[in-house]
């Protein structure tokens, strides 16, 4: 059954002498765009399981209008992203064995995008800003009707092709999940690594530099590496993407035939040493991770 | 009557996976005003989840492969079940699908000499997947995605399609369904329909398929008057994870066997050896020591059985397990740790690497894998005409999984994903083609809608305790049971009785809560179309007396000549499913020397 908690987080620890299974409460963000709160649920996790699992079971069982989004349950489309005791993470790929059970595990959808229901939010920002990136444009096949493309200049690009849109590095950004009004003026860290992509794509004919950096507003990213740390697909978003794409742009200006050739051979130009350095640097000045939101304070 | 939002197009697509994107793509470049409709977020459907590649007659690798043996070993792959004319059009016209698919901006890993690397796949002549490391889906979603973006589809999102709507000849001229984030209902008038809703695996305890595969295409088709064939061949992968529970089912890629890997029983014995059909034996190495030499020299020696189509893997799996040979958690080992540098492992199969070290704690490059069959594919389907995808009802297209015939009793690994650009253009085209012929806009009959409203609805009305996702466990239960991988008389009849119990449970289905995100009340919805389809598959498979392919019978091992030629179809009649046995399309002869020439 559904046990209300109201807004104070009061239940005791519950230690289990002969885990597993030991019961454990499911801490979960209910409501709608009007408003809501945390409902706690009593589950027995099974073995091998994950969160996702779990919340299906409750789902099941005890609340059958619970709103979750999912779609592979392998970590292969991104659909079930959420906020697991505050930190973004895919739901199918958490397993519970890796979670503290001796206190609720609290789940909360994720906080930079609006609240449509439950665990479900909207993300259509991210479809808008998809709209706008300025589409890939291919040079010509060779003579004999293929293309071809080193496997070493294309790596990088099937780095990014990894992406699975979880918008988990959209979630964290601190520059639109503090600022609402910056969404108009900012692609995000997953545009970016599209962009980045067209950009390092060896077929490609088209200079988004300008755009990138008048349009997609990727001047307000300070290198946090937030939205590397939470990339379920391992992707260097900061370092592998967004670095290069500043280079590029403040290159651009000031040295068009250099672009020119990384354009024909499609590598990605390497960072010269001292300024790799200082842009770890930068990094590591940030906060590793994203610093866990208190429950509901972003419902 | 319930308020609903209108829109008219030329061509409506339902269904966002490949097939649904590449014929909305096609529709919308020929002119066509098209909607792209799709049960998830765009970019989510089960495309995605495709793994080893996509199979094309390049002959990038091997000079020698061509489309004459890719439809061959489609044929072949397809115990000859298959609609000759679709294996025919999809082995000529692959190649291009895949070209196009580079010129939308996939990456595909690249030979020495840059062009697209292809691997190896189970029933497949030749090296012949182009693929993407193990992520194969994925990247051809992705580009699909792009390009529909980039010409400006109109894509409605989380809506579900509940029914279609037909005018008063039977023509299909539209769609009603709701979209999930509101519960609001929408109403699409449509000169012409594209089904493209993949498969049906959900109706399964053990499936490799994502949430959306519930058989709503065919349901909606069937629901219209279409026909359904061949609804008996269910493809039961070999390779689906046994351990842990929750993960029992989830597909790994056949891009192992492929790159090297080996089935192995409890005592360690390659028993893929004791399994080799005489169907398969000239082409076929016979000892351990040949299928390791294939390995370096594909050109002198026969291929290792561990890469024989997926049916006869299946089957030799389920039946070392119930020989007591399995693995610890029931299945068997799939060992490349043994075969493989870890280096070599984790670039070939990112995917497989990060998915077994996060769900199961197994290093695949020191430990080998448990895997057994799990419910993957369907080739039955929508009944088409093999060049415009038209199904028995005017008016509707069908493409990809959602439609029969291409794949006959088993599909090939990497043939799918083909399949879903080849025939999604034809749709997308055909549906066009015939809506841009039509003037003025679809007259939709307002009490039809009324009518479809009005019974999605009444699941909030239903006074009982009955509710989705219990008889979702049940009908689970009962097809994992009973319309399983191997499959008997008795049992298939018990299934039928069961399903028409369950068929009942359903309709008294109570959903609580509003029409908000209410997954219990999409539930109650799609379970409609799994009732259906299970229903479709059962009567199939009690009819065909035989073993074909994806289809096994106990009481009927073997080919049986009095099936050789027949597609097993299913309608609705007056409410009741009715099958009938009809003859299959006649191969014509020149096209039967590529098997003479083929055989050696």
């Amino acid at each position: 059954m559904a046990i209300d908690t109201g807004p104070a987080p009061s239940q005791a620890p519950q230690p289990s002498p002969e885990p597993p299974p030991a019961d454990l409460v499911m801490r979960l963000w209910r409501g709608d765009a009007s408003g809501g709160r945390f409902q706690d649920y009593h589950v027995t996790p099974q073995e091998g399981e994950v969160v996702l699992d779990v919340v299906h079971r409750i789902q099941a069982t005890q609340a059958p209008d619970l709103a979750v989004r999912w779609n592979c349950k392998a970590g292969k489309c991104g659909s079930c992203s959420a906020e697991i005791n505050g930190r973004p993470r895919l739901m199918c790929m958490t397993r519970m064995s890796t979670l503290p059970t001796d206190e609720p595990i609290t789940i909360s959808p994720m906080r930079a995008f609006p609240i449509m229901r439950d665990l479900v939010t909207d993300v259509s920002y991210n479809f808008e800003v998809a709209k706008l990136i300025p589409a890939f444009k291919p040079r010509p096949r060779d003579p004999d009707g293929l293309y071809r493309m080193a496997q070493v200049d294309i790596d990088r690009g099937q780095e990014f092709h990894k992406c699975i849109e979880c918008f988990l590095c959209q979630n964290v950004c601190h520059v639109i999940r503090d600022h609402e009004d910056n969404k108009p003026r900012y692609a995000g860290p997953r545009f970016f690594v599209r962009l980045a992509e067209l950009e390092m794509h060896p077929l490609d004919t088209l200079d988004r530099r300008d755009y990138i950096h008048r349009d997609m507003g990727i001047g307000l990213c300070n290198i946090t590496k937030c939205c590397t740390e939470v990339c379920p697909e391992d992707i260097h978003i900061t370092d592998n993407a967004i670095i290069p794409l500043k280079e590029r742009i403040v290159d651009s200006r000031y040295d068009p035939v250099a672009w020119l050739g990384r354009k024909i051979t499609g590598r990605p130009a390497p960072l010269p040493a001292a300024q790799a350095r200082k842009h770890t640097g930068a990094a590591h000045q940030q906060p590793a991770a994203p610093a866990p939101p208190k429950p509901g304070a972003g419902a | 009557m319930t308020d609903t939002e209108r829109h008219d197009f030329d061509v409506v697509v339902i269904g966002a996976g490949g097939a649904g994107l590449r014929a909305a793509i096609e529709a919308r470049e020929l002119g066509a005003r098209t909607a792209l409709v799709c049960k998830s977020l765009l970019g989510k459907a089960h495309t995605v989840m495709a793994e080893g590649g996509i199979a094309a007659a390049l002959g990038s690798v091997w000079p020698e492969d061509n489309w004459e043996v890719h439809f061959r070993d489609t044929m072949r792959g397809g115990k000859m079940l298959n609609n000759w004319r679709m294996a025919q059009i999809h082995a000529l016209e692959a190649p291009d699908r895949v070209l196009e698919l580079e010129e939308w901006g996939a990456l595909f890993d690249r030979t020495s000499d840059g062009r697209i690397l292809q691997r190896d796949f189970g029933g497949h002549r030749y090296a012949r997947l182009a693929h993407v490391g193990d992520r194969t889906g994925l990247e051809m979603i992705r580009a699909l995605q792009h390009r529909a973006v980039e010409i400006g589809i109109d894509v409605f999102m989380e809506c579900k399609i509940v029914r279609l709507l037909q005018d008063d000849q039977g023509a299909v001229n539209g769609a009603v369904g709701f979209f999930r984030e509101s519960g609001r209902f929408v109403t699409f008038g449509a000169k012409a329909v594209v089904i493209a809703t993949g498969g049906l695996g959900k109706a399964w305890k053990f499936t490799s398929n994502s949430w959306e595969c519930t058989g709503d295409g065919m349901a909606l088709a069937l629901w219209a008057g279409a026909d359904l064939i061949d609804m008996e061949a269910i493809q039961f992968h070999p390779t689906g994870m046994v351990w842990p529970p929750s993960a029992r089912g989830l597909l790994v890629t056949e891009g192992v066997r492929g790159d090297g890997g080996v089935l192995k029983n409890r005592d360690g014995e390659r028993f893929m050896f004791n399994y080799i059909s005489p169907f398969f034996a000239a082409e076929t190495a016979d000892s351990v020591e040949e299928a390791d030499q294939w390995y370096k020299n594909k050109r002198d020696f026969r291929r290792p059985p561990d890469l024989l189509p997926r049916d006869e893997v299946a089957r030799a799996i389920n039946s070392e397990v119930k020989a007591g040979r399995g693995s610890p958690h029931g299945g068997v080992f799939l060992d490349i740790a043994s075969r493989r540098t870890p280096e070599e492992i984790r670039r070939l199969l990112p995917s497989m690497y990060h998915q077994f070290k996060e769900l199961a704690d197994v290093d695949i490059t020191t430990t080998p894998m448990e895997v057994g069959p799990t419910c993957h594919y369907a080739m039955g389907g929508i009944r088409v005409e093999a060049d415009t995808e038209a199904t028995t009802v005017t008016g509707l297209y069908a493409a990809g999984e959602a439609a029969g015939g291409m794949h006959g009793s088993n599909r090939l690994g990497g043939n799918s994903l083909s399949d879903l650009v080849v025939f999604g253009r034809r749709a997308g085209l055909a549906a066009a083609e015939r809506a841009l012929g039509l003037p003025g806009i679809p007259e939709v009959s307002e009490t039809q809608v009324a009518g479809v409203t009005e019974h999605a609805m009444s699941y909030f009305a239903n006074q009982s305790h009955e509710d989705a996702y219990a008889v979702h466990r049940d009908l689970q239960e009962t097809m994992q049971a009973l319309v399983g991988i191997i499959r008997t008389e008795a049992e298939l009849l018990e299934a039928r009785d069961k399903l028409a119990v369950l068929t009942e449970r359903a309709s008294h289905c109570a959903v609580e809560g509003n029409l908000q995100f209410n997954p219990g009340w999409h539930l109650a919805l799609d379970l409609e179309s799994m009732l259906a389809v299970s229903n479709c598959t059962t009567l199939s498979a009690i009819e065909r007396r035989e073993s074909r392919g994806g289809h096994t019978r106990e009481d009927y091992p073997g080919f049986r000549p009095e099936f050789e030629n027949v597609n097993m179809v299913t309608r609705l009649v007056d409410g009741e499913y009715v099958l009938t046995k009809e003859p299959k399309p006649r191969m014509p002869d020149e096209l039967a020397t590529v098997f003479e020439e083929g055989a050696h």
